[in-house]
C-alpha cells in the first residue's frame, strides 16, 4: 500500500495579524506549521502503513522552507518527502497548484491512494484535493471521516455530510480528502526526529514535470485576486418598539420602502 | 542559560516538552483528583521512545544517559510532578540492572523497558527500614537452585503497576548491611502480592503500594551481582538517579513559576498588574535565579555521571539536597503570590507545593543527603 499525502506549510494563525493598510498576513516572525487539517492526513497514512505495509511519501509545493514541514511529517513516521519548488509555481491559484501536485505524483511512482487534509486554514479553499484528482482523472472521496476497510482494491470510506454521513465505496488509487474526526494525531518519536534531521529530501522544479509551462504559476492560474479588503463589521439593526400591531405594521412599511415588497 | 545540549538532547527535551504541554498539562488535575495512574501518558511516552533514553542501543534504548533522564524529567514534571514518575521510578527501578546486571539479565529485561512496554521499581524501604536501610527485615533464603523471599516492602513507587522490580533483601541478617543481596523479581511469581495503595498528599498520580513477599521462589540467576552486594547495588543505584529526583523538584519548582508569573501579569490590585509591584518582582527574580543554580547543578552532576564518573556520590546528593529543598521554598512562594486563590483547589499552583514535598523525603530524606554530603567531605579531608 504506498500512499500519497499533500501537505501545505501555513502560518500558525493562532497569533498571526494582518496589515492594516495592505490587508494582506504579517508573515514576518509568524511561526509556521504543517496545516493542522494535513496532520490528520498524515497520521491516517502511517495507520494505514502501520496496517497493510508500504510506503508513505509526503509531498510539498511550496518556498524552500517548506522543507521543514516535510521533515516534521518525517519525524511522525513517514518514510519520504518530496518538495515540489521553483519561481515558476509563483503566484499558483488553485488550479495551477492541483495542476501541479498532480503532474509531481506523477513524478514519483506507482501509489494506490493520495490523502488530503479536507482544507488549509489560510486560504480554506478545499479546492486542492478534489482538483488534484480531476487532473489525474481518479476517483475521489471528500470529507472522510472513517476508512472502514481496504482489500481487492477498493476502499470503503465514511464521508461527513451536513445530514450526517454517506458510505461510500471506490476502485483504487482514490484520493481522499480528510476532516479531523478520523484520528487523534500522533506525536514525533526521538527515533523519527534523528531520521529527520538526517534525511535526504527529493527537491522537484518545473522542468522536472513534463508540465505544460502556460498552466504554471500566476499564467496558469484563472483565478485573479483583484482586491482583499476586510468586510467591515455589521451595523446595529433597527428595534422597532411597541405594540405588536403597530410594529408589524411599521415592519411591513419599512420593507416596502427597502426592498421593495 | 544555555547549556550547551547535543542535538539529541535537544530532540529528547522537546519532546518531552510537548507531552507534557499537549497531553499531561490537560489531565494533571484529574489524575490528581482521582489517583489516575497515568497509563495513557506511558504509552505516548513509549510512542515517542522516551522510555529508552537512558539506555543503551544494544538494549533497544537510544542510547543516552543521566543528561537525558533529567531533561526529560524535568520537562515533564513542569506538567505533573506525579505522572512523570511513572517514567522517573522506572529508571530507579531500572539502574540496579544496568548497572549490576549480566549479560544475559540485560538482554532479559531492558529491552521491554526500552520500548516502554514494562515499567520497573525499586524496592528498598520497609516500615522498620527508611532512612536506616541497614535494618531491613525481607529475607532471601537460599534453597537449592532458588532464593525464597519473606518480608514487606512499604512506599513503593510504581507498586503494582511495574511489571520488573529489584528488590533488596537479607540473606544473612547476623551480617546486618554487608548480608543484603539485591534481586529481580517479576511480577506474578508466585507468592508476590502487593499491599494497599497509599492516600497521598501530592504526587497523586503516582502508585506507591507494599510489595508483600511470602514464601515467594525466584531462580538464583535473579540475583544483582552477588550475595553480601546488596547495599553497593543499593548506593550506587542512588548515585545515579538523585539527579533524577532533583530534576523533578527543578521541573516542579519551574512549572510553578510559570504559572506564577503569568498570573501576576493578569491579576490586578491597587488598580495594577501585581507583576508591577517590586516586592514581588524580588521574590520572582528570587525564585528564577534559584531555579537557574539548581539546573545548573543538576546537569553539571548529570553531565559527570555521563562521562563515566563514578565518584558521583556527594555531587548527586548536593543536587538532590538544593533541588528540592528550592522547590519547596518556591511552590511555597509560588501559593503566596497567589494569594487567596492559591490555597483554593480550583487553582493548579497548591499541587505544585504538595507535591514537591516528597522530593525532600524520599530517596533518601535531605537530612541523610546532608550526612552523605558530610562524610564525603570529612573523608576527603582524611585522604589529603
Amino acid at each position: 500500500m504506498n500512499i500519497i499525502v499533500c501537505i501545505k506549510q501555513v502560518p500558525d494563525t493562532t497569533n498571526v495579524r494582518i496589515d492594516p493598510e495592505t490587508n494582506t498576513l504579517v508573515r514576518s516572525g509568524v511561526q509556521s506549521i504543517i496545516n493542522p487539517f494535513d496532520m490528520y492526513a498524515i497520521e491516517e497514512a502511517i495507520r494505514l502503513k502501520e496496517k497493510f505495509g508500504g510506503m508513505v511519501t509526503i509531498v510539498t509545493m511550496g518556498p524552500p522552507q517548506a522543507e521543514e514541514a516535510l521533515r516534521e511529517a518525517i519525524s511522525l513516521g513517514a518514510d519520504e518527502a518530496v518538495l515540489v519548488s521553483d519561481r515558476a509555481f509563483a503566484g499558483s491559484d488553485t488550479w495551477a497548484t492541483s495542476y501541479t501536485l498532480s503532474k509531481t505524483i506523477g513524478k514519483i511512482g506507482k501509489f494506490d491512494l493520495v490523502i488530503c487534509g479536507k482544507q488549509a486554514i489560510d486560504g480554506d479553499t478545499a479546492q486542492v484535493g478534489p482538483g488534484i484528482a480531476a487532473f489525474m482523472d481518479i476517483p475521489q472521496i471528500t470529507f472522510v471521516k472513517k476508512i472502514e476497510d481496504i482489500k481487492d482494491s477498493l476502499i470503503c470510506a465514511e464521508r461527513m455530510t451536513e445530514e450526517g454521513y454517506d458510505i461510500v465505496e471506490s476502485p483504487l488509487p482514490c484520493l481522499i480528502t480528510v476532516v479531523k474526526e478520523i484520528n487523534e494525531p500522533r506525536l514525533p518519536s526521538l527515533k523519527g526526529k534523528m531520521r529527520a534531521k538526517k534525511i535526504e529530501i527529493r527537491k522537484l522544479e518545473a522542468k522536472d514535470l513534463d508540465a505544460d509551462p502556460d498552466s504554471l504559476g500566476l499564467k496558469g492560474s484563472p483565478t485573479k485576486v483583484v482586491k482583499i479588503f476586510t468586510p467591515p463589521p455589521r451595523k446595529g439593526g433597527q428595534i422597532l418598539e411597541g405594540e405588536a400591531k403597530d410594529t408589524s405594521a411599521k415592519l411591513v412599511e419599512l420593507l416596502k420602502g427597502e426592498i421593495c415588497l | 542559560m544555555d547549556y550547551l545540549l547535543t542535538e539529541q538532547q535537544i530532540m529528547v527535551r522537546d519532546i518531552a516538552r510537548q507531552i507534557a504541554h499537549e497531553k499531561i498539562k490537560p489531565v494533571a488535575a484529574k489524575y490528581d483528583a482521582e489517583g489516575i495512574f497515568p497509563w495513557d501518558i506511558v504509552k505516548i511516552m513509549a510512542a515517542s521512545d522516551l522510555c529508552g533514553i537512558y539506555i543503551e542501543e544494544k538494549y533497544g534504548g537510544t542510547g543516552g544517559g543521566a543528561m537525558e533522564l533529567v531533561l526529560a524529567t524535568e520537562e515533564l514534571s513542569r506538567a505533573c510532578g506525579g505522572i512523570s514518575l511513572a517514567f522517573a521510578a522506572t529508571a530507579l527501578g531500572t539502574f540496579p540492572i544496568i548497572l549490576f546486571g549480566t549479560q544475559e539479565q540485560k538482554m532479559k529485561y531492558l529491552p521491554d523497558i526500552a520500548k516502554g512496554k514494562k515499567l520497573a521499581a525499586f524496592g528498598l524501604t520497609e516500615a522498620g527500614a527508611g532512612s536506616d536501610a541497614g535494618a531491613i527485615a525481607t529475607t532471601a533464603e537460599k534453597k537449592g537452585d532458588h532464593y525464597i523471599l519473606n518480608g514487606t516492602k512499604q512506599w513503593i513507587t510504581n507498586g503494582g503497576e511495574a511489571e520488573v522490580y529489584t528488590v533488596v533483601a537479607s540473606t544473612n541478617r547476623s551480617k546486618g548491611a554487608r548480608g543484603a543481596a539485591a534481586f529481580i523479581v517479576e511480577k506474578g511469581t508466585k507468592g508476590f502480592e502487593f499491599g494497599k495503595k497509599e492516600d497521598k498528599m501530592g504526587i497523586r498520580a503516582s502508585a506507591t503500594r507494599e510489595l508483600v513477599f511470602t514464601d515467594c521462589k525466584i531462580p538464583k540467576e535473579n540475583i544483582l551481582g552477588k550475595e553480601g552486594m546488596g547495599f553497593i547495588v543499593a548506593m550506587k543505584t542512588f548515585d545515579q538517579s538523585r539527579p533524577g529526583v532533583a530534576a523533578q523538584a527543578l521541573g516542579i519548582a519551574q512549572g510553578a513559576l510559570d504559572l506564577t508569573i503569568q498570573y501576576m501579569k493578569e491579576r490586578k490590585q491597587f488598580g495594577k498588574s501585581i507583576s508591577s509591584f517590586q516586592g514581588l518582582q524580588f521574590m520572582l527574580a528570587d525564585m528564577a535565579t534559584e531555579i537557574e543554580a539548581s539546573r545548573a547543578l543538576i546537569y553539571a552532576c548529570a553531565r559527570m555521571i555521563d562521562s563515566g564518573n563514578s565518584k558521583v556520590g556527594k555531587d548527586s546528593a548536593m543536587a538532590k539536597l538544593f533541588a528540592s529543598d528550592m522547590a519547596m521554598k518556591v511552590t511555597t512562594d509560588c501559593v503566596q503570590l497567589f494569594g487567596g486563590y492559591g490555597y483554593m483547589r480550583d487553582y493548579p499552583i497548591e499541587k505544585y507545593m504538595r507535591d514537591a514535598k516528597i522530593t525532600q523525603i524520599y530517596e533518601g530524606t535531605n537530612q541523610i543527603q546532608r550526612s552523605i554530603i558530610a562524610n564525603h567531605l570529612i573523608k576527603e579531608t582524611a585522604s589529603k
